[in-house]
């Protein structure tokens, strides 16, 4: 058309042209999170959805397509991608929060009316397990504690020179072929590992259900996880250490001893507790070989014991059992308890003890 | 012993010197005694395993791969994996799929989105549900999580019947199917991968992130250019040792599955199963040749195992070579 337009066209652009793009206020996600679940709720109890996972997969969708549509006609489209990553990563995360919050609350909340000082104290000898509330743990707690000190007995101090060899002496093909089978083994199956202790010692050399058996299954579980944290401590340790004992005559074996393995000694024991907690609550291995016990057995090389993961899963499995629910959760709380506390434990003398990396 | 020599004419007690040449072999044999002790075990169980399954294999009347049933204890011995391994492989796919890029975000958040001040409580508190033992899991998958799971199981049934696998025959049963059991095991097996996607996250050069930053690249373009190429051997490794775990998961399957011996594509129908699962469950009463059978089916997932879990190491060593070239 005419120049006079051109003019009059080319001037208010120039004005909008701010140093920075047109941005969301800082508040806008949390608001577009919190219609967009008021929203959900609100779509879930209209449509009378009764899962309340629903209500939570709609008010996630809604999150994800609102910060999306907002932020492209806002901001454009390279940021409503942004967003949109940004989002979806947060759902992640409440993704992993949901279940854990649930698990934990759910078990607590069910298990804490078991818990008595005569559920703690007793066993479940002579008690109809379907007919009364009574009966405790105290069988299983002794069993699960003697086969897991047992398994770590027998695993710790392998798994510690496995690590030390790898660490202080492997070179060469031995050294490989052992990283790597102990890498494969983290991932054997519990019910491999029960199994072939099964076909070794149960059938081939006769013995007979007890706690050794299962602690047996348990070691083969709980080596590797040994193997592999105590390795990377002994990593840590500065070389320099090793040098300055080479230095003063000291032999190699005392400086390991002596220098090494105390130097990484907090880290070890991080290890090796957060296997143990990891071995206490494998139910399948001491399934098929401790069998499992209503009677207080404090012995662990002779006859079937108990043991917490066996017995929770012995309350639940009970057909016709209104009683067994609410024992399994009883028991329940008080291994995830146990486990729990051992991870925090762990990992609070690691952060105390760590060494601090010298490269 | 020739070097013993030199150390006497310094004036140093030869005793001493013998001492710690013997401490020192005894160390050392020890040591490697015990690296020994870890292979021995691992051939033994796949020899153990191997010897039994090839006593119940030779009684079989079925065929082992195809067979549905599993009734080795009959007069007629006839039992076959078919069922198992369909359970097993949907399940532990199903638990990939659903996990594998919720734990990479989950990564992606501890590393790169979370403010600081949450990042690193959350990190343990991932790490703590890894702790969580599986019997409890089992425990809260069938009591909470299956009457949770029946609202969205029959949503499915009715507006994505179509697709046949979502399909149920039976609509209004309880939850306990291979698809509420994959959504378990992806929430067991989400710490482990992502724990190591975390890691590998963590290595991503700061300045591959800050060029592209400095580029213009928003967030999301720079996680997409530099973190997640460099990370995605890490994550294809991690999947793998979920993976791993989600084959080998035996009580929370056992707890919420409710098995029988057919093979259905519904995945929505009660019923199926899992080697690990059919072991636990069918221990108990199997007789001589049904445990040796139960052996048969334990060998073949140790071998799948086996196979998976070396795959993901291999792919991890060979990225911590390039990576520490680098460093």
């Amino acid at each position: 058309m005419s120049t006079t337009v051109t003019v009059t066209d080319a001037t208010p652009p120039q004005l909008s042209h701010r140093l920075t793009a047109a941005r969301l206020p800082r508040w806008a996600p949390a608001g577009i999170a919190g219609g967009s679940i008021v929203l959900g709720c609100a779509v879930g109890a209209v449509a009378d959805l009764k899962s309340h996972l629903q209500w939570g997969l709609i008010s996630a969708l809604l999150f994800l397509v609102a910060s999306y549509a907002v932020s492209a006609s806002v901001e454009g489209r390279r940021q409503a991608k942004d967003r949109f990553a940004t989002s979806l990563v947060w759902v992640a995360f409440i993704c992993a929060v949901v279940p854990l919050v649930s698990l934990t609350f759910y078990t607590v909340q069910q298990g804490i009316g078991a818990i008595t000082p005569e559920f703690l104290s007793h066993s479940m000898k002579g008690v109809v397990a379907t007919l009364s509330p009574d009966g405790g743990i105290y069988h299983a707690i002794i069993g699960t504690v003697e086969q897991v000190l047992l398994a770590t007995l027998i695993a710790a101090p392998i798994g510690l020179l496995t690590a030390v060899y790898l660490v202080e002496y492997g070179r060469g093909r031995l050294a490989k072929a052992v990283t790597f089978f102990v890498d494969v083994m983290t991932g054997i199956p519990s019910v491999v590992a029960g199994l072939f202790i099964l076909s070794l010692w149960n059938i081939l050399l006769g013995f007979e259900y007890s706690g050794f058996s299962g602690s047996l299954a348990l070691a083969i579980l709980m080596m590797p996880v040994v193997v592999r944290s105590t390795e990377e401590m002994l990593k840590l340790v500065p070389n320099e250490l090793r040098e300055a004992s080479y230095a003063l005559g000291v032999p190699r074996w005392k400086t390991i001893l002596r220098i090494v393995l105390p130097t990484a000694i907090g880290g070890i024991t991080t290890g090796v507790m957060l296997a143990v907690a990891r071995i206490t609550g494998e139910t399948a291995p001491v399934m098929m070989l401790v069998f499992g016990a209503d009677f207080i057995n404090s012995d662990p090389f002779n006859g079937p014991q108990q043991s917490l993961p066996l017995y929770i899963w012995q309350q639940y499995s009970q057909v016709n059992n209104e009683f067994g629910y609410s024992r399994a959760w009883g028991a329940a709380l008080v291994l995830i308890a146990f486990v729990m506390g051992l991870n925090l434990i762990a990992r609070g003398i690691a952060r105390w003890r760590s060494p601090k990396g010298g490269r | 012993m020739t070097s013993s020599s030199p150390a006497d004419a310094r004036g140093r007690t030869p005793r001493r010197r013998g001492d710690s040449r013997r401490g020192d072999a005894v160390f050392f044999n020890l040591s490697r005694g015990a690296g020994v002790l870890l292979l021995v075990v691992m051939a033994a169980i796949a020899g153990f395993l191997t010897y039994r399954s090839a006593l119940a294999l030779g009684k079989n009347e079925g065929n082992f791969l195809t067979t549905f049933e599993w009734t080795p204890d009959a007069v007629k011995p006839v039992f076959g994996i078919a069922v198992l391994t369909f359970g097993t492989l949907v399940s532990a796919l199903i638990a990939m799929l659903i996990a594998v890029p919720v734990a990479v975000g989950i990564a992606l958040f501890i590393s790169h989105y979370a403010p600081r001040r949450i990042a690193q409580p959350f990190a343990y508190l991932v790490d703590l549900l890894a702790a969580v033992p599986s019997i409890v899991y089992g425990l809260w998958g069938v009591l909470f999580l299956v009457p949770h799971m029946n609202g969205l199981t029959s949503w499915m049934d009715q507006y994505l019947g179509w697709t046949y696998i979502f399909d149920q025959s039976s609509s209004g049963v309880p939850a306990r199917n291979l698809f509420t059991v994959g959504i378990l095991l992806a929430i067991m097996v989400l710490p482990i991968i992502t724990a190591v996607t975390r890691e590998v996250f963590r290595q991503v050069p700061r300045m591959h992130e800050e060029a592209a930053l400095a580029l213009g690249a928003t967030r999301w373009e720079m996680v997409r250019t530099a973190v997640l190429p460099f990370g995605r051997p890490g994550i294809i490794s991690a999947s793998m040792l979920g993976l791993g775990r989600a084959l080998g998961e035996t009580i929370a399957v056992a707890t919420v599955l409710s098995t029988n011996s057919k093979l259905s594509l519904h995945l929505l129908d009660p019923g199926g199963g899992t080697f690990a699962e059919n072991i636990a469950l069918k221990f108990n009463e199997a007789q001589p040749l049904g445990r040796d059978a139960l052996m048969a089916s334990g060998l073949v997932l140790f071998v799948i195992t086996l196979l998976v879990n070396g795959a993901a190491r291999v792919i991890i060593a060979r990225r911590k070579e390039y990576s520490g070239a680098a460093a």
